[in-house]
């Protein structure tokens, strides 16, 4: 697939139809790959990448770039193209100025699952069919691709694109994941217990914000907390409950247009499970307006800003609120 | 140079902790980090920690004043808690020549009495790197991970764990446990120390030639075209900085009570945009500009001021951290040019 991507890439900047390339730059292991952009198909030779560690998500960057000159070419991964199309919704990007190359994903390999499996000192990775071969300092480790996808990517949503120019290789189907499970772990919980899970987690919150930042949905000028006029921004919260507030808030901020790609808990250096949070409230919008996933129907209105005379009341939440 | 059965490590532990807090490296969900030592608790043998060391001497955040308002008085309180003596097992080699850092920043006039409490009330006791990662590259900045510096210095030798005090404050340490504690041959040690140098040999990016960049100007290095590109990436997130062990930028802001103001500091990170912003406003408004002002600053200015002495300790924690997994070391091979 990386031959493929590098002739797509090489050929539109040949012609002239595109300026740049967005897409993956190798870095000095196998895994630490930086998303980037290319202009020159001497770049590309050199350092253009797409394999299993090309996890993140390069559609937010798509707002900036599409504001200045020309046309870039965007390599979008089935989870990627529909932060893109949520974002297109909620015209953040020029839609003239991108051109969509839809790549296949067989899901993204996790660097801190392979350590977390005893394997360190990680030097090189190949593919080796359903396996990965590990070089290290400490020798030659293997392990199942399968044992080291990322969470997002073992519970998958669809390997289906949204608005696309064109496909390399097959497009997929949307899938039924079991992405709720833990969701409905967590709901059967006490409100203690509830309680008592979610003060562990983001009590390990040291604020650096990369979840806020990486967030395709995340895409305030100026966000309140960073808002030295806002009286809430806060560079450390005065106590843990201040901190709490932070990502319930960003979570009811991004409600009803976070699709799930699951670049917050990826990003995040405390290895706290953001994504729980925006799951719950997809769950909630499933439940009370119907199936809706955001970014996978351009033209729908999305469930919070649509009015029908079937919505709840907001007394629903005397019903499914607290203690059962 | 004593010794200790590893197996007995958690009595030499309990002995410590009968008579002065003790922090040691656990196994987390968030990955290895210091925690109070509660009896029981297993020491992770992790390369290192995923928040740096520096917090125990400079605290993410720290209440510095509070003032209680009542009627047309105020009461300033002091809440200092910086006075209390503790012991910190486990710290690496790149970590505790972190402290070395940040003290060319705090304990210079005006010395910062907060920081330097700590220091003076805290006894480090350092670890040899059993298992260095690709990500480690203390040996660009002349730190020997083999060889760690503190009060105390430590190695675990097969089965058994070897303690060397290095000054006053070491051996007051090692005299609460002297009980559990029997003399041991410093050729065993050596030996380990071999062992650690083979491995350190063999890292892939132990060396990042720092030289070319110093060999540079100061302006030519600020005005290189490098700085264009190479940013557009970062997200702007304070990740590198707040898991940084000489990152050492703080605000101080105040929070309003019912009845009073606290006037804390926190971390700050020069990746956020209101970072030093003045009345006037901000002396850097682009990601390009406050990129650039973390790596001059880590690469250039502090080696400028402190005699050659880097902004940087290589122990990797930006490596693994870091979203867009840019960091220090392409930076700096990048700024330094190609070969």
């Amino acid at each position: 697939m990386q031959q493929a991507i590098i002739a797509k890439a090489k050929e539109l900047l040949a012609n002239g139809s595109v300026n740049r390339v967005i897409g993956w730059k190798k870095g000095e292991f196998s895994y630490d790959i930086t998303p980037d952009v290319f202009t020159t198909a001497e770049a590309i030779d050199a350092d253009f990448v797409y394999d299993d560690f090309c996890g993140a998500n390069v559609s937010k960057f798509l707002m900036k770039i599409s504001k200045g000159e020309g046309k870039t070419l965007a390599f979008l991964k089935p989870c990627d193209s529909y932060s893109f199309a949520q974002l297109l919704k909620e015209h953040r990007i020029d839609r003239e100025k991108v051109y969509v190359v839809g790549i296949p994903c067989d899901g993204k390999a996790d660097i801190n699952k392979i350590r977390e499996n005893g394997i360190d000192g990680v030097l090189s990775i190949k593919e080796d069919g359903s396996n990965y071969v590990i070089d290290t300092l400490y020798g030659e480790k293997t392990i199942a691709k399968a044992d080291v996808y990322a969470e997002r990517c073992v519970n998958c949503k669809s390997k289906k694109h949204v608005d696309v120019d064109e496909m390399l290789g097959e497009e997929g189907d949307v899938i039924a994941s079991n992405r709720f499970e833990m969701v409905e772990k967590i709901e059967a919980m006490s409100s203690e217990e509830k309680y008592e899970f979610w003060k562990n987690e983001l009590s390990r919150c040291i604020r650096c914000n990369a979840c806020r930042n990486v967030c395709p949905a995340c895409t305030c000028e100026n966000c309140v907390f960073d808002n030295p006029n806002s009286d809430i921004n806060n560079k450390a919260a005065a106590n843990s409950f201040e901190e709490n507030m932070y990502h319930i808030i960003r979570a009811f901020h991004v409600a009803g247009r976070c699709t799930d790609c699951g670049e917050c808990s990826r990003v995040c250096p405390q290895n706290i499970p953001i994504h729980l949070l925006n799951r719950k409230i997809i769950k909630d919008v499933n439940e009370l307006y119907g199936e809706y996933q955001a970014g996978a129907d351009p033209d729908e209105r999305y469930p919070l800003v649509n009015f029908t005379y079937g919505d709840c009341e907001p007394s629903v939440v005397y019903e499914r609120g607290g203690d059962k | 140079m004593v010794k200790l059965s590893v197996s007995k490590l958690n009595d030499f532990f309990n002995l410590i902790a009968s008579k002065e807090k003790l922090y040691i490296p656990v196994d987390t969900a968030e990955g290895a980090a210091f925690k109070p030592y509660e009896e029981g608790m297993k020491y992770s043998s992790a390369c290192n920690t995923t928040r740096s060391a520096k917090d125990f001497f400079f605290p993410q955040v720290e209440n510095l004043v509070n003032f209680k308002i009542k009627d047309k008085s105020i009461e300033v309180i002091d809440n200092r808690t910086d006075t209390e003596k503790f012991v910190i097992f486990g710290v690496r080699a790149c970590d505790v020549a972190s402290f070395d850092i940040l003290d060319k920043v705090y304990l210079q006039d005006p010395v910062d009495s907060f920081y330097k409490n700590r220091r003076d009330n805290g006894t480090i006791i350092t670890l040899a790197c059993d298992r260095p990662q690709e990500t480690c590259f203390c040996q660009s900045f002349g730190i020997d991970a083999a060889n760690p510096a503190g009060d105390v210095s430590a190695w675990i030798v097969g089965d058994d764990i070897c303690f060397n005090a290095n000054n006053e404050k070491g051996e007051a340490v090692l005299e609460i446990a002297a009980s559990l504690l029997s003399c041991s041959d410093e050729s065993e040690v050596e030996v380990k120390k071999a062992e650690i140098k083979s491995i350190l040999e063999k890292l892939p990016i132990k060396d990042i030639s720092l030289d070319k960049i110093s060999s540079k100007d100061l302006m030519e290095n600020f005005n290189s075209p490098v700085w264009d590109e190479i940013f557009s990436p970062c997200l702007g997130c304070g990740t590198c900085t707040f898991v940084c062990p000489t990152c050492q930028c703080f605000d101080v802001r105040e929070f309003k009570t019912n009845d009073g103001i606290i006037r804390f500091r926190c971390w700050d990170s020069c990746m956020y945009s209101d970072f030093t912003r003045m009345a006037h406003g901000n002396n850097r408004n682009s990601q390009k500009e406050r990129f650039r002002q973390r790596f001059m600053h880590k690469l250039v200015y502090f080696p400028n001021n402190n005699d050659g002495v880097y902004g940087c300790v290589g122990c990797g924690r930006c490596l693994k951290s870091c979203p867009q997994s840019l960091n220090i070391v392409k930076v700096a091979k990048a700024l330094g040019g190609k070969e």
